[in-house]
């Protein structure tokens, strides 16, 4: 048996001119999220646990696209969704269209737990909220300057790009800094995607894997939208093997049912971790976009990209560690 | 080769069904299969095939989905839908729908008119508006039955996830927990699948199940068309329509062996589905007492059940 290990993630797709001291500042989150979960890892506290602590630090830091910092809809407003995922015996919860409450992640914890359903969402969700005395605060919360300022720009820049999937090169006007780079996610120049969904894979000393992811979701998005991160098989997925979540563009992670698709290469050709997370970027994207961490029960800790960068880190019992966004 | 169609309106059918709560429900199998048979042997696409069927099933009050959902806890209706395109893999699914009238139609329209795949709540119902589809009041899909079942439900103190309970009791006479839905291919390989509901009776507002989420109800690839029903919780965790297919890629085995091996791995009394595979192989395996399913095939078999054997 190989031990703890823990991964997180703070979103595939980075703007390669991002001003690098926004590299830094996500770098520094990293890893103060990575020291959190190690240091519950050393307590002995067991993979469900950890995920949801990291995940909950990485929604109250307004820096990623989770909690505070949420990506905007259309209306200006914020509705945020997650999943949890504990691999023993697959137990999952999971909550969309949130808006009031502090922390998704641990929402979508008390779904799998207190309530005898898998996945609740909007009001329904917001009444278990009140019910369950969690934490919630006003929708203005979540809602930050930077948000507000994107979402102008993905606005004009839709109005140029009026079919999201025709890659177009936009021509004029919307900014200078969202056409510096001609990459697109989603349909949005990547400046102004910032998919920065957050999400945290562990394995525990017993070998128990459990993974949960939170996000804001796409910038501009129609009210109503839900995208993979809320999705067991898509965006979140953790079995006896492993435990996996993912980041990127959703339509592709869902088509593609991406953190179930490592799992099932395992499971059923016999590949190890980094194999299955090599073949299933390589192989399962097609022209999507996204990326992904994973850990498996042997302690082992692998991510995976098919974009430019990805906001992560992953740290095993052995003392390995590293932050990394290209 | 040639096409084929399987149809269920859910898994899970108690021994005592009595002959006027089946008569019904075997008729409206019938009509809709016959639907499908017109539809592939008019070569439409499988795509259109499985959403006209669909529809049909939602327009019928005796299964869960459009008229004739469960309700509630609250007693009102949140309707939830998916469709799948095998070849391109695109996708449309719609939660919380309570005045559309065919939300199969809605979650096709998701998939084809807007840069997502799901849309759900005040948001889907907005987007229903937009497009125009046929919208009605909420009350136009409440029955009896289910205003009765509802009421037995809340009298039992549970939500009617399992009616295998241990002591034997069922507490909804007849069966009424699963959803609907449609597989298809033509003769060409090309895959669809859609699935329809009304969710489970006494359910939290609010609450999604496996019918909406991509790879857990509904499925489809280059390899097969997948659509679950039973216990929505349970199919989630099991991610049961990916697995089917993947089981058939990574093991190398046929549609019908895939569909077995998938369906006995889930909980006993939680699971079944309809499948067909690119070279026109048809399964309908369940693990529950009964599915109410249908199929047919270009050769000419068609087959109505309720009963019988298990992992068929």
């Amino acid at each position: 048996m190989g031990g703890w290990a823990i991964a997180v993630h703070g979103g595939a797709g980075v703007d390669p001119n991002l001003p690098k001291e926004r590299q830094e500042e996500a770098k520094r989150l990293l890893t103060r999220c990575l020291d959190i979960g190690i240091s519950a890892l050393r307590s002995n506290l067991p993979a469900i646990d950890v995920v949801e602590l990291v995940v909950r630090e990485l929604e109250t830091d307004p820096l990623f696209n989770s909690g505070r910092g949420s990506a905007l809809t259309e209306n200006g407003t914020v509705e945020m969704e997650a999943s949890i995922m504990d691999g023993p015996k697959r137990r999952c919860g999971a909550v969309s269209g949130l808006s009031t409450v502090k922390n998704p992640v641990s929402l979508a914890r008390l779904v799998m737990e207190k309530s005898p359903h898998s996945y609740l969402a909007f009001s329904g969700a917001e009444e278990f909220a009140k019910k369950q005395g969690v934490e919630l605060v006003d929708n203005e919360y979540f809602i930050t300057e930077d948000n507000v300022g994107m979402l102008k720009l993905a606005k004009e820049a839709n109005s140029i790009l009026f079919d999201y999937r025709i890659p177009t090169i936009a021509t004029c006007g919307a900014g200078a800094a969202a056409m510096d780079s001609p990459l697109q996610m989603n349909g949005l120049p990547i400046s102004v995607y910032a998919p920065e969904t957050v999400g945290c894979v562990v394995v525990d000393k017993e070998g128990r894997c459990a993974a949960a992811t939170s996000t804001g979701g796409l910038m501009n998005k129609m009210t109503g939208r839900i995208g993979d991160s809320p999705l067991i098989g898509s965006g979140t997925y953790a079995c006896e093997l492993c435990g996996v979540s993912c980041t990127g563009e959703g339509e592709a992670i869902i088509r593609s049912t991406l953190a179930r698709e490592v799992a099932a290469v395992m499971e059923y050709k016999g590949l190890s971790l980094h194999e299955a997370v090599d073949f299933v970027i390589k192989n399962r994207l097609d022209e999507g976009k996204a990326g992904l961490i994973a850990v498996s029960k042997n302690g082992e800790v692998a991510c995976g990209f098919n974009t430019t960068g990805m906001f992560r880190g992953c740290a095993t019992e052995d003392g390995f560690m590293e932050v990394g966004v290209w | 080769m040639g096409w084929a169609i399987a149809i269920h309106g859910g898994a899970g059918v108690p021994p005592s069904l009595p002959p006027e709560k089946r008569l019904p429900r075997e008729a409206g199998l019938r009509h809709c299969l016959d639907v499908g048979i017109a539809a592939l042997e008019a070569r439409n696409h499988p795509l259109d095939v499985v959403e006209l069927v669909v529809r049909e099933l939602e327009n019928y009050p005796y299964f869960n989905a459009g008229k004739g959902s469960v309700l509630t806890t609250r007693g009102t209706i949140e309707m939830e839908a998916c469709i799948m395109d095998g070849k391109t893999m695109k996708c449309g699914a719609v939660s919380g729908l309570s005045t559309v009238v065919n939300a199969v139609s809605l979650a096709r329209l998701v998939m084809e008119k807007t840069p997502h795949i799901y849309l759900a709540f005040g948001g889907a119902e907005a987007f229903a508006r937009e497009q125009g589809v046929e919208t009605v009041e909420m009350s136009h899909f409440i029955t009896p039955e289910n205003i009765e079942r509802l009421k037995q439900a809340q009298e039992a103190g549970r939500v009617q996830i399992d009616y295998t309970q241990p002591d034997g009791a069922v507490a909804d006479g007849d069966g009424q927990t699963g959803t609907v839905g449609c597989v298809a291919v033509d003769n060409e390989g090309n895959l669809a699948a859609a699935t329809s509901t009304g969710g489970i009776v006494n359910k939290m507002v609010g609450r999604i199940g496996d019918t909406p989420v991509i790879g857990a109800g509904t499925y489809a690839n280059h390899l097969c068309a997948v659509s679950a029903t039973g216990m929505g919780e349970a199919i989630i965790r099991g991610t049961v329509a990916r697995d089917v297919a993947a089981v058939m890629e990574f093991k190398g085995i046929s549609l019908k062996e895939a569909a077995a091996y998938v369906v006995d791995r889930a909980p006993p009394g939680t699971t079944g589905l309809v499948a067909v595979s690119s070279t026109g192989e048809v399964a309908m395996p369940f693990n529950t007492p009964g599915m109410f399913r249908a199929c047919a095939t270009e050769d000419g078999y068609s087959e109505i059940s309720i009963w019988e054997s298990p992992s068929k």
